[in-house]
């Protein structure tokens, strides 16, 4: 198997590879060599230059200095445009398509060959029907894209890429948003293209499914090649430790010990139905004792994030009851069911799941996010005036708390990465020694250092009574971090199972099992 | 991912860059482009350039003039701008201002013969302020709870306070026996006192101007704006909403409250205009008194990117603009108010809309020049 590898000629050959952004060295003498028809996963944390690498790749940077191969003859990339002519494609993490269109447009938007829409369709549908057979990539064309489950429009990028004639695909975090199935026919489609000669690189942070599908990796650490070795040769402990330069643990930690206490939020029948009319819950009912971390498990969309909107206040639900500590709370018509700011009053602290829209004002220096929300405790106002010196203070506070950085109050929201946003969205909302804390996916973007930091913060916060409520759609945080694990499908709770029972088959089976149902549903009408 | 957006190969300007050197940047452009124009049109741009700073600030009535239109555009600039902080797009600073006139007016045909000029004149601002913040309120309503945009209500409401200030001096205001469309005049307590009557009084002689007490009420006014936007909490929320209405929401700021808030602050900065124009220069109520200045303000605003210094700096501009021009236009045979108006707009589209298109080459030359003073502390840089 090793020796057959070595024989395949490379596909890729970026040497030298220099790009400087101010005075961030982003690649510094980064070399990458991909072999044809091999599966090569490119991994590092946020910000390790395996993006602005890719970038360079595909076009769009130039790198400062250094030489582009591909297949063996040297390249100039100006453009993303001259990448594709040369046989490259890259699918983005958020899909670059138009709702609007159907899948068949999408595919033609750019690509159109000839004056007449009409031709050009039926040509490109007939290749595309080759396509999809050779590849076993099955999207339906006529659908809209709009409609097409998030899995499909995946399979809607890869299949424009190859109709452009990608013999070499980049896909950058293809795993992110796909159930545990979902990235089962996603492995098997990309083994698939493999043996049929596809060169595919896998910009990826999970290091198991490096593990099951990869041949070759590269590890990056802070703008520089640190590791590179073959699939066969390494272990995930291996690629974590070089990934953040020292060992890490991201297992499960001990279960509460203590049995959980008292009652600290009960929801019963919370009934949401969108602005647009979707039903998003139904009849949900929970319950958050003091001293538990409870997991809400679900493919992204199913419910989750609307669950925490209503029991944070954010939305406010058709029907249904929520009780906080003594205080009760019923549906109002036209009115807010729960003020956010009685919410956290009554000790409710929420971590929301989009960090750039609701945690921080991004437009904002540090200090004054880190007390967004709290700007009226006498800490940090005083008869309407804001106390400055005090908020800036409490902000150096929680940073070096937080281990944010860098570690300045002063610098805007917007230009911390990712994982020292959150540690200090995090703590913000732990500062106030919260009775219960809502976390919307309090990894997401977030590197494995900081996720490590991140769940001991929400363990031990457990550990002083808090009763933690943690939606993930990543099913290792669920099973890290969580005593009690709900799963969510379709907007209602499908399960309810105590950690101990929990496995990855058993939550991704409870995770889809509708699914199927609706799937079957709509064949049938 | 989000680096990809985040890096830009522009390296990052210092502060003092961005705020001092960026605007005299643009502001060479617009004047060179204007100079072309001039050119073009076979006149001397150096000598219309003369004239141009000569009349704004060459004599100490000039710089009255300069400074009287200044005052206007200050209120209405600060009225935008604090709109903008809230998210919102106040276009009907126009409208609002002639309406805060219209409150100062009838208050002023109201009391102005019985009480004395320190009860009249706070009398006065408040009655400027509230109308102005009234007529601006009800788009604010429309919006945080029926849903009108303010861009378009406050368009209508412009017309609306136009029509309303005609009906009113044409049918009831107006004096009986003159020709003009106006009321009649207010008694001498209503009348806010010229910097030249106030300066006199010390013993500074001052050439007679337009120029009057309300400019130290403008700049009063911009301290203001700034201590409530970044000093209070109510500032902290209304730009919270501004910037982010979904995090606001989840701090749980009241998004409709912030936008009748701001609209109403918004408006009553824009009835200020009625102090300058109608308690201090004309002592009677008239048409078009307000002349521009609500749209003049929403280019002072852009300029002096929304904030009450900036304002302050872009309104002086735009003052000695307006002065100078006229001087240009009386002075130099054949150009036209017209040409000024264009050297306006130029800035506008070079300072506001454009203001970065060549923030880039500045920026590299800054940080080239910075390097190679690498030896610097960062401290002397940025005094440098």
């Amino acid at each position: 198997m090793t020796e057959q590898v070595e024989v395949k000629p490379l596909a890729v050959r970026m040497h030298n590879i220099h790009k400087r952004f101010g005075t961030v060295q982003a690649n510094d003498a980064v070399s990458l060599s991909v072999r044809a028809a091999t599966v090569h996963a490119l991994v590092g944390e946020n910000g390790a230059g395996k993006s602005t690498l890719m970038s360079v790749l595909y076009g769009f940077y130039q790198a400062d200095e250094g030489e582009i191969e591909i297949e063996g003859r040297p390249v100039r990339i100006p453009d993303a445009h001259a990448a594709i002519a040369l046989g490259l494609g890259m699918v983005h993490q958020h899909f670059m398509l138009v709702d609007r269109l159907s899948a068949l447009d999408n595919i033609l938007l750019g690509a159109e060959q000839g004056f007449f829409l009409r031709r050009a369709q039926a040509m490109a549908r007939e290749r595309l029907l080759a396509l999809m057979q050779s590849s076993g990539l099955v999207v339906d064309l006529d659908a809209r894209v709009g409609d097409l489950s998030v899995g499909d429009r995946q399979r809607l990028e890869i299949l424009k890429a190859l109709y452009r004639g990608a013999r070499i695909l980049i896909l950058d975090e293809p795993t992110a948003v796909l159930t545990p199935a979902e990235t089962e026919q996603l492995f098997a489609v990309l083994a698939k293209l493999r043996e049929q000669g596809c060169t595919v690189i896998l910009i990826t942070h999970k290091l198991k499914e490096v593990m099951r599908l990869c041949d070759q990796v590269t590890v990056m650490r802070a703008g520089r090649v640190v590791h590179e070795c073959a699939i066969a040769e390494t272990t995930v402990e291996q690629l974590a430790e070089a990934m953040v330069g020292r060992k890490v643990s991201l297992g499960r930690s001990e279960p509460a010990e203590e049995v959980a206490g008292e009652i600290r939020l009960v929801a019963e029948g919370l009934r949401f139905t969108d602005a647009m009319g979707c039903v998003r819950l139904k009849e949900v009912s929970l319950s958050l004792r003091a001293g538990e971390i409870v997991g809400v498990a679900g493919v992204a969309g199913n419910g989750q994030s609307e669950l925490l909107a209503v029991l944070s206040g954010l939305a406010s639900p058709q029907a249904g009851r929520l009780q906080l500590g003594a205080q009760t709370f019923g549906v109002m018509p036209g009115e807010r069911w729960l003020d956010p700011r009685i919410a956290r009053q009554l000790g409710l602290a929420h971590v929301p799941e989009d960090r750039h829209a609701r945690a921080m004002v991004m437009d904002f220096p540090a200090w004054e996010s880190a007390v967004l929300g709290y700007e009226a405790l006498p800490a940090y106002s005083h008869k309407g005036w804001m106390r400055r010196a005090a908020m800036m203070a409490a902000t150096a506070a929680m940073m070096s708390r937080f281990d944010v950085r860098p570690p300045l109050p002063q610098l805007g929201s917007s230009k911390f990465s990712g994982g020292n946003q959150q540690k200090l969205v995090l703590a913000r909302e732990i500062g106030q020694n919260p009775v219960l804390l809502l976390v919307g996916q309090p990894t997401r973007g977030v590197d494995i250092g900081a996720i490590e930091f991140i769940h001991a913060r929400l363990r031990e916060l457990r550990d002083a009574g808090c009763s933690v409520l943690v939606v993930s759609s990543e099913l290792d945080e669920i099973l890290a971090l969580a005593d009690r694990v709900l799963v969510m499908n379709a907007g209602r709770i499908t399960g309810e199972l105590p950690i101990e029972a929990c496995d990855e088959k058993t939550l991704g089976m409870l995770m889809s099992e509708t699914d199927v149902a609706q799937v079957a549903e709509e064949v049938e009408a | 991912m989000i680096s990809f957006f985040k890096s830009g190969a522009t390296p990052p300007m210092p502060r003092w860059a961005e705020l001092v050197l960026m605007p005299l940047v643009n502001l060479a452009i617009a004047f060179a482009l204007a100079g072309g124009v001039v050119a073009l049109v076979g006149q001397a741009p150096g000598l219309v350039l003369e004239t141009l700073l000569q009349g704004a600030f060459g004599s100490l009535r000039g710089v009255s003039y300069t400074l009287y239109y200044t005052t206007s555009f200050i209120f209405t600039g600060l009225a935008v701008a604090l709109a903008s902080h809230g998210g919102l797009f106040n276009i009907g600073a126009e409208g609002q201002a002639s309406i805060g006139g219209l409150g100062i007016g009838l208050l002023a045909l109201w009391l102005s013969n019985s009480l004395p000029w320190y009860l009249m004149w706070p009398l006065l601002l408040i009655a400027g302020m509230g109308f102005g913040a009234l007529w601006a309120a009800v788009p604010g309503y429309l919006q945080a709870w029926r849903g009108s945009h303010v861009v378009i209500t406050t368009i209508m409401f412009n017309f609306m306070a136009s029509a309303l200030l005609s009906y009113l001096l044409v049918h009831q205001l107006k004096v009986n026996d003159g020709m003009a469309v106006e009321s009649a005049p207010f008694g001498a307590s209503a009348h806010l006192s010229g910097i030249h009557q106030v300066l006199a009084s010390l013993g500074v002689e001052w050439p007679s101007s337009p120029l009057n007490l309300s400019f130290v009420l403008a700049l009063g006014a911009a301290v203001a704006v700034y201590l409530l936007l970044w000093r209070s909490r109510a500032g902290f929320r209304l730009r919270a909403f501004g910037s982010s209405a979904s995090a606001a929401e989840y701090a749980g700021i009241n998004p409709r409250h912030q936008t009748l808030l701001a609209m109403a602050c918004s408006g009553a900065l824009a009835g200020m205009v009625g102090m300058n124009e109608i308690a201090g220069v004309n002592d009677k109520l008239l048409l078009d008194f307000v002349g521009g200045a609500g749209f003049t303000g929403i280019a002072v605003a852009v300029i002096g990117r929304n904030h009450p210094f900036g304002i302050v700096m872009a309104s002086l501009l735009f003052g000695a603009l307006f002065q100078g021009g006229a001087e240009v236009a009386f002075e130099v045979q054949g150009f036209t108010r017209d040409m000024v108006v264009m050297l306006q707009g130029l800035i506008v589209l070079v300072s506001g809309a454009m203001s970065h298109v060549v923030a880039g080459p500045v920026a590299r030359l800054v940080h080239a020049c910075s390097r190679r003073e690498a030896s610097f502390t960062e401290k002397e840089t940025q005094h440098g």
